[in-house]
């Protein structure tokens, strides 16, 4: 897109994440916008402070340093609007992971239907189901009242009836939601989201409203085999800015200073993502992956309609210490390239756990934190993918559909020492099938340029063109299978200068064409043995051009799903072999 | 760079605040003198409730069961007490099937709160109250030694420490507990021995701490009826030379163990506090606001050299790239034994 700017507005924008708190500033530079710089500070949450705006101040302290621009003033606020001698800023976004899971009680007629859906809606962001209720569920009145206050939800989700569909069942189930709220003392009663048969709200406002906050939403079930969650996680933004405003002090100076603003770093990790799926190719989807220390977000979008998962049991802070609930070691130990008993992968996840900022300073620890990206990756998209809210074409079985790009985010990835390291861990992580390329957000910006993309998309699009992002390179993984050292694809390369290259590519290997950032090439590919690189079916090839990137093409023919070989020597060595091509 | 503190303490004041996670009823007063074991607050923390259908079984309409229901919310009734009727020939009536209060009553139901066992939060080591949290609990003072660790399992427990470990690299089996240590809260090393648990519940003690543990076992160790408490981490670790002499050096005395889990967001992380009379003390340094320096001392917290203690000789400006590759603000430490090593900021504790 090479748009002209049209209003020049100066963004910073503030995300407090579970570990670090991020202030970067965008800008016109030339007449594009820019990522300038950013500054990080450790998040104060947590005493001494027990206080995010601190962690901020001394985020925005840094980039004021970096980049010379006065951006507080001297009463300690945020300068607001940008001054004509360059003080100040224009606008301030904001964005959100840290603090604990939101616990959600879900309430829906139909354990499969309705609750289900009620489900869907709560991990669309930071938030844990820790208790469910529905018309199948056994339990008397009494003993449903007790499950929710033991649960002590911050939030009670509702759903229930197609529209114009049951109310007495309905009704029946929000009495004991109303019973449980008011037995509560005031100040600590859930937020209440009806998000059920939209023809009661009038019925629910009487009954809920007098007790606690109600959101109303439209109904995310309006039909048995229908699932629309998006208006309704417009209401889960709003309230888990109210629960975060409850639990952690200085959230509500966040929010008004991005001028209510303020979003969940997942939702506006997800807006983007939908955001290019308008722009890219309409026939493939978008995906975006960001393993954080409060949780894995994985987001997919086609047309711009979005599927959006949170997995806080996926983070890479305090919540490793639960790990073994979700992923065995045996899981994560199948990854490594090195020679490293499984009781250390254990400690590990302790370890980490106890010291969730801390980094790997060794080799084994490098490669334990990197096994364990992997996987977390793999489980993430595994559950994701079938869940998505719309189909997206792809190869036959459970892989993953053809999706270009792939946004991918998170320091495991970022601040991995190599961008070889970086790309396998993504290969393995997700598999990628057919033709795609790999974007990296080295600078994590994503959930930012989400968050001001409401104020500004052109910014938005225009450093995500810009060179903030590193384009890893575009992935070439044909889908089929075969003998090892079976030729499975031929490809030639026409580069911007003519001339040309062939490469004929086995089954069971990664190459490497290099084409630098920058640059592009005409490339022909010619699958062999029905193998499918989503050009229009198995076997089928063709021309297409193709971007460069820090490894240039990079063709993975190791088969989908992929397959390791069990021997642990034997894995092992393949690993680091295929790492060695991918430069490390 | 923020330091993150971790408090390794011969002689400081302590403060602690002892909250209820909801509110409950305070139990202490302002400058009363607890025990550790003391109550500080209490409350129901899982209220259990029976919701009684008079309508239903008095055979009578909604309204006619509100006239016949003899209490109004909010009122203490005892198991069999009256709670509706009499009503019909039969003189039809409703007894509570539970001692407790009623909470609602109308509509032709009396939701009943039955009597059930309060959640307490304890003082935790001897002190002064020195302040009271309304509805929540007290802030507790005390003056003593303090070794904070990594890990709990949420127990807390008050008695005399037993040291069992005969240098920093020592590890403790069940073997090695005996019925002498009965009642005692005992010190160890490394532990990987799964019988140690089982064992420690024989005897009994009254608490675990190790200085570090096989991760294999921490199942174990949150079933575990006594509080255990890891000081260094996961994995053989060896106990910190401050941490080793500091403790050693309080063989026999009383201990409070406060095992609590480590919470990231509320700052808490389990700790062994030595209460000792002392009329002054250095004051309590958990909210002290610091950035790394030099000359400070430090523990580090992650491979290698996990659980090892220096003071910072060096602190670097730039990113320095470190053997995994992985590129970061550092700093040189030089450790105890006098080895140099450079460690990446983030993964240091200023020791308090």
């Amino acid at each position: 897109m090479t748009s002209s700017v049209v209003s020049a507005d100066s963004i910073l924008a503030i995300d407090v994440g579970t570990i670090n708190t991020r202030a970067s500033l965008f800008d016109v530079v030339g007449s594009r916008y820019r990522f300038v710089a950013s500054g990080t500070a450790p998040t104060t949450i947590a005493p001494p402070f027990s206080d995010v705006r601190e962690g901020i101040s001394r985020a925005i302290n840094l980039l004021q340093e970096t980049t010379g621009r006065l951006l507080i003033g001297s009463d300690g606020n945020i300068l607001i609007p940008s001054h004509p001698d360059g003080t100040g800023i224009d606008a301030v976004t904001a964005t959100l992971s840290a603090g604990p899971e939101i616990k959600v009680v879900a309430v829906g007629l139909l354990e499969d239907v309705s609750m289900e859906s009620a489900r869907n809606l709560a991990i669309t962001t930071y938030a844990k189901v820790s208790e469910t209720i529905s018309l199948n569920d056994r339990r008397k009145q009494d003993e449903r009242i007790d499950a929710i206050l033991r649960a002590r939800p911050d939030l009670v989700i509702v759903a229930g009836g197609i529209d114009g569909g049951a109310t007495r069942s309905v009704n029946q189930l929000l009495e004991a939601v109303g019973l449980a709220c008011f037995l509560l003392p005031r100040d600590q009663r859930p937020q209440v989201l009806f998000a059920g048969n939209n023809n009661i709200h009038e019925e629910i406002k009487e009954t809920i409203a007098p007790l606690t906050d109600l959101h109303l939403a439209p109904n995310i079930r309006p039909g048995i085999h229908s699932e629309q969650l998006a208006p309704a996680q417009i209401s889960m933004s709003k309230i888990f800015k109210n629960v975060r405003a409850q639990q952690i002090f200085g959230v509500s100076d966040l929010d008004q200073w991005a001028n209510g603003r303020l979003l969940p770093t997942s939702t506006a990790f997800g807006r983007v993502v939908r955001f290019l799926s308008h722009i890219y190719d309409p026939n493939k989807g978008v995906l975006g992956v960001d393993i954080g220390a409060s949780a894995t977000t994985i987001a997919a979008a086609l047309k711009g309609k979005l599927g959006i998962r949170v997995f806080p049991q996926l983070g890479l802070g305090s919540n490793l210490e639960n790990l073994s609930h979700y992923i065995s070691t045996d899981h994560i130990t199948f990854w490594l390239s090195e020679e490293i008993p499984k009781s250390s992968v254990r400690d590990y996840l302790f370890n980490k756990a106890a010291h969730p900022a801390s980094i790997p300073a060794t080799v084994e620890e490098m490669a334990i934190e990197q096994a364990l990206g992997r996987q977390m990756m793999r489980s993430a998209v595994s559950q994701m993918i079938p869940s998505l809210p719309f189909t997206l074409s792809g190869p036959e079985g459970d892989l993953l559909p053809w999706v270009e790009p792939i946004l991918a985010s998170g320091s495991i990835l970022s601040n991995a020492p190599t961008p070889g390291q970086s790309m396998l861990m993504i290969l393995d992580g997700l598999q990628p099938t057919g033709i795609t390329t790999i974007v990296l957000d080295k600078n994590k910006l994503l959930a930012s340029l989400g968050a001001a993309a409401e104020i500004n998309p052109l910014m938005a699009v225009q450093v995500l063109e810009s060179h903030a992002f590193q384009n890893l390179g575009t992935i070439i993984a044909p889908v089929g299978s075969a003998r090892k050292g079976t030729p499975v694809l031929r490809i030639r390369t026409t580069l911007e200068d003519t001339s040309e290259s062939q490469l004929e590519v086995k089954f069971g290997s990664i190459e490497v064409i290099p084409l630098p950032t920058g640059q592009s090439a005409q490339i022909q590919l010619r699958p062999l043995h029905r193998f499918d690189v989503g050009m229009g079916g198995p076997g089928k090839g063709g021309r297409v051009r193709v971007v460069g990137g820090s490894l240039g093409i990079v063709i993975d023919a190791r088969g989908r799903p992929l397959q390791l070989p069990s021997d642990h020597d034997l894995r092992r060595e393949q690993l680091k072999r295929w790492l060695w091509t991918l430069g490390n | 760079m923020l330091a993150p503190i971790i408090q390794i303490s011969p002689l400081t004041k302590i403060r602690r605040h002892r909250e209820l996670p909801v509110p409950g009823k305070v139990l202490v007063r302002q400058s009363q003198k607890v025990e550790a074991l003391d109550t500080v607050a209490e409350t129901i923390l899982a209220p259990e409730h029976l919701m009684l259908d008079i309508a239903s079984s008095l055979y009578v309409s909604t309204e006619k069961a509100d006239d016949l229901i003899q209490h109004a919310a909010g009122e203490m009734i005892q198991k069999d007490d009256l709670i509706a009727g009499p009503v019909g020939i039969t003189q039809r009536v409703v007894r509570a099937p539970r001692s407790g209060r009623i909470v609602v009553a109308g509509d032709g139901l009396v939701l009943l709160q039955v009597n059930s066992t309060p959640y307490e939060v304890h003082a935790g080591m001897p002190g002064t109250v020195t302040d009271l949290i309304p509805d929540r609990g007290a802030v507790i003072e005390a003056t003593g030694a303090l070794i904070q660790g990594v890990w709990g399992n949420d127990q807390t427990e008050f008695g005399m420490m037993q040291v069992r470990i005969d240098s920093p690299d020592d590890k403790l089996t069940a073997d090695d507990l005996d019925v002498s240590l009965r009642g005692a809260i005992v010190l160890g090393g490394y532990c990987a021995d799964p019988q140690i648990f089982q064992k420690a519940a024989d005897i009994p003690l009254r608490g675990l701490i190790f200085t570090s543990m096989d991760s294999s076992l921490v199942r174990l160790a949150r079933k575990a009826q006594i509080p255990v408490l890891i000081l260094e981490g996961f994995g053989f670790h060896p106990l910190s030379a401050i941490g080793y002499n500091l403790l050693t050096s309080n063989n026999g005395r009383e201990v409070s163990l406060n095992a609590e889990a480590r919470d990231h967001y509320n700052g808490t992380r389990p700790e062994i506090v030595i209460p000792l009379d002392a009329s002054q003390a250095p004051e309590d340094a958990s909210l002290a606001i610091e950035d790394f320096a030099k000359g400070q001392s430090v523990r580090i917290v992650r491979a290698p050299h996990q659980g090892k203690s220096g003071k910072i000789e060096t602190i670097y400006s730039q990113p320095i790239k470190f053997p995994s590759g992985v590129r970061a603000l550092g700093a040189e430490v030089v450790l105890s034994d006098n080895e140099r090593t450079t460690i990446p900021l983030v993964n240091l504790e200023k020791i308090a």
